[in-house]
């Protein structure tokens, strides 16, 4: 009895790391956007279900294998985050926080709508099934260690061109003081746009990710849209190491929680470990103590 | 000028007396039907507003109205509890709530963008514990009150639209009295100096933190009893309509179309997106599914970037501006 228990234990906490990895990759989109244009993206896991569905049209619909689809994917979802900053984040740079806030929770109604409109109602997957990876009693499937992968990869190439190029090191010194980064001769508004269709790339591979595990219909933003502000918040915004750990955190709570109850209670479990955690450590599991 | 302050004064009598004899004299179901929603989304969306206006951007509030309509129905049918006490308990659970998120959130100066985030956690939370729950609540398929097989009045079921319109009229107008209330109190004046700069508020006597909380608790109460009333007029609701986050999003875009900082703009944002979503249906019947919701982000992004104190409240400062010359 222990033994079987011990099994699925370790199966919901393994299960629960490979999800970890796509939270972090959603998380690192958002913080990266946060961090650098100081910008809250609430439509970011709509945009995410466009490109799902673009990745549905393109294998389903056009017969593009999968491997040539993701790459059309990625910059499609890469040219929506562009867009987004130019048509409605720009306007606003001078605006109240909120109001920018809630502009981008206009875009979302507005792409779940338009999603419902022009896609309809229906659950549509890719019809592409993995097999699952048995390791003695426990099952995994492909799709999640793909992801996981995947994610994991994402990340490096994002650290990479953060650190060793120049536009990456540019970057991340306008995350560190907005005003002199202007004096300094540095084009802000190019370096924003770069970063909003770098965000839009990370949340375009997220799709071409989910869109293996998860059905693809108008509302599937919400499933993860709001976790991934939670873990974003959790990590402490625009900290991208405490994304990452939150991001992981956060999967084991819901993994781990699924296992005795039902899933829905993973996700109770995990929305009150974030708001206990806010009143512990308000700026963030890794800020800091002022 | 005397005449004209009178005038003034009178106009609200008049206009309610004229909305009160309204169903005696039109008494059309399917109007009467679009003005009670109307009502009862007015005071929901002023509830909002109560703590918006001061720059509390709350996104939890479609918790608080889950919390009030299922409290009450759930006690109904399990325990067959009159919602005459029901109601004031799922006020009492709503106002608890508001009062452990807040409480910490405002101690610790969780502002802006975190306590926007705090509180969709906590819409989040209210929705998938009423998901999770399903054996007791029905999930995501909704729950129905049962109809009642004695009397209507203790069961505050009531079949004519024409008393569900007053009772609407009555709390709509209610929450008006609040709404004026606050703004006439030096609450205002706290909150108002809070919202500008915390630190200085602070340093000026204004106890930041318990004016904070005053305000949401009042605003979280409001909203649950705006859900307890949209249960009992529609006797069906659901984890999307009364709960979550797409709730909490329709709120803050109503108010922000109408105007958040005038008393009259959360009702002026109701009529606005309620005769749009209903013009819609009608007008383009089951092909209209999701345009309503397609008109209301982009009008979202536009009044924000070009009308960001709403219609009733730009209209209202031009009104004065050119007055004053």
């Amino acid at each position: 009895m222990m033994e079987y228990f011990d099994i699925y234990l370790l199966e919901a906490m393994v299960n629960g790391l490979l999800l970890g990895g796509v939270l972090a990759l959603l998380a690192l989109g958002l913080n990266l956007i946060f961090g650098v244009i100081d910008v809250v993206w609430i439509c970011y896991a709509e945009l995410i279900m466009i490109g799902m569905y673009g990745m549905y049209y393109l294998v389903q619909y056009y017969g593009l294998p999968y491997y040539a689809a993701a790459p059309l994917t990625i910059l499609l979802v890469a040219f929506l985050g562009l867009m987004l900053h130019f048509l409605v984040i720009e306007p606003l740079l001078d605006a109240a926080p909120i109001n920018q806030l809630l502009a981008t929770g206009g875009v979302l109604f507005f792409l779940q709508s338009f999603a419902t409109v022009a896609f309809g109602i229906d659950f549509r997957n890719l019809g592409i099934r993995l097999p699952v990876l048995s390791i003695g009693d426990m099952y995994f499937s492909y799709s999640r260690l793909l992801a996981f992968v995947a994610a994991l990869a994402g990340m490096v190439v994002v650290y990479l061109f953060m650190t060793r190029t120049y536009m990456g090191t540019a970057i991340r010194a306008i995350s560190q003081d907005r005003q002199i980064m202007a004096l300094m001769g540095v084009d802000t508004r190019k370096l924003y746009l770069v970063t909003s269709a770098l965000g839009g790339g990370l949340a375009g591979l997220a799709a071409c990710l989910l869109v293996l595990q998860y059905d693809v219909h108008p509302f599937v933003g919400l499933s993860f849209g709001p976790i991934t502000f939670l873990i974003v918040v959790l990590g402490g915004l625009g900290n991208f190491v405490g994304g990452f750990v939150a991001a992981f955190l956060f999967a084991e709570i819901i993994s781990l929680g699924g296992l005795f109850s039902d899933l829905e209670w993973g996700y109770v479990l995990a929305f009150a470990f974030f708001i206990i955690m806010m009143f512990i450590r308000p700026a963030g599991l890794l800020a800091r103590r002022s | 000028m005397t005449s004209s302050v009178t005038l003034h004064q009178l106009v609200p009598w008049i206009v309610g007396a004229a909305l009160i004899a309204l169903p005696f004299v039109y008494g059309d179901p399917y109007h009467l039907h679009i003005l009670i929603l109307i009502l009862i989304w007015s005071f929901a969306y002023t509830s909002w507003s109560m703590m918006g206006r001061f720059g509390l951007v709350s996104l939890g509030h479609g918790g608080f109205m889950g919390v009030g309509a299922y409290v009450t129905a759930l006690l109904w049918n399990h325990l067959g509890v009159s919602p005459w006490v029901g109601i004031p308990i799922a006020l009492v659970c709503a106002g608890a709530l508001a009062l452990v998120v807040a409480y910490p959130c405002f101690r610790f100066r969780i502002t802006g963008h975190y306590f926007a985030l705090v509180t969709l956690a906590l819409s989040g939370i209210v929705l998938q514990v009423i998901t999770a729950t399903r054996d007791w609540t029905g999930g995501s398929l909704g729950y129905t009150p049962s109809r009642t097989t004695g009397s209507h009045l203790a069961a505050l079921q009531f079949d004519d639209k024409t008393t569900w319109y007053l009772i609407a009229l009555g709390v709509w107008a209610g929450g008006l009295l609040i709404w004026r209330w606050v703004d006439r109190s030096m609450d205002r004046y706290a909150l108002e100096a809070i919202s500008e700069d915390e630190d200085a508020a602070a340093a000026a006597g204004v106890n930041v933190t318990f004016e904070k909380l005053k305000i949401t608790v009042i605003s979280a109460l409001m909203t649950a009893f705006a859900g307890a009333m949209y249960c009992q007029y529609q006797m069906f609701i659901s984890p999307d309509t009364v709960s979550g986050i797409a709730v909490s999003l329709q709120m803050v875009f109503a108010v922000v179309v109408g105007g958040i900082y005038v008393a009259m703009g959360p009702t002026v944002g109701a009529i606005i997106t309620i005769m749009l979503a209903e013009g819609l249906r009608v007008g383009f019947g089951t092909k209209a599914v999701g345009w309503d919701n397609l008109v209301y982000g982009v009008l979202l992004v536009v009044f924000i970037i070009f009308l960001p104190k709403g219609i009733l409240g730009s209209l209202l400062a031009r009104i004065r501006s050119s007055s004053k010359q």
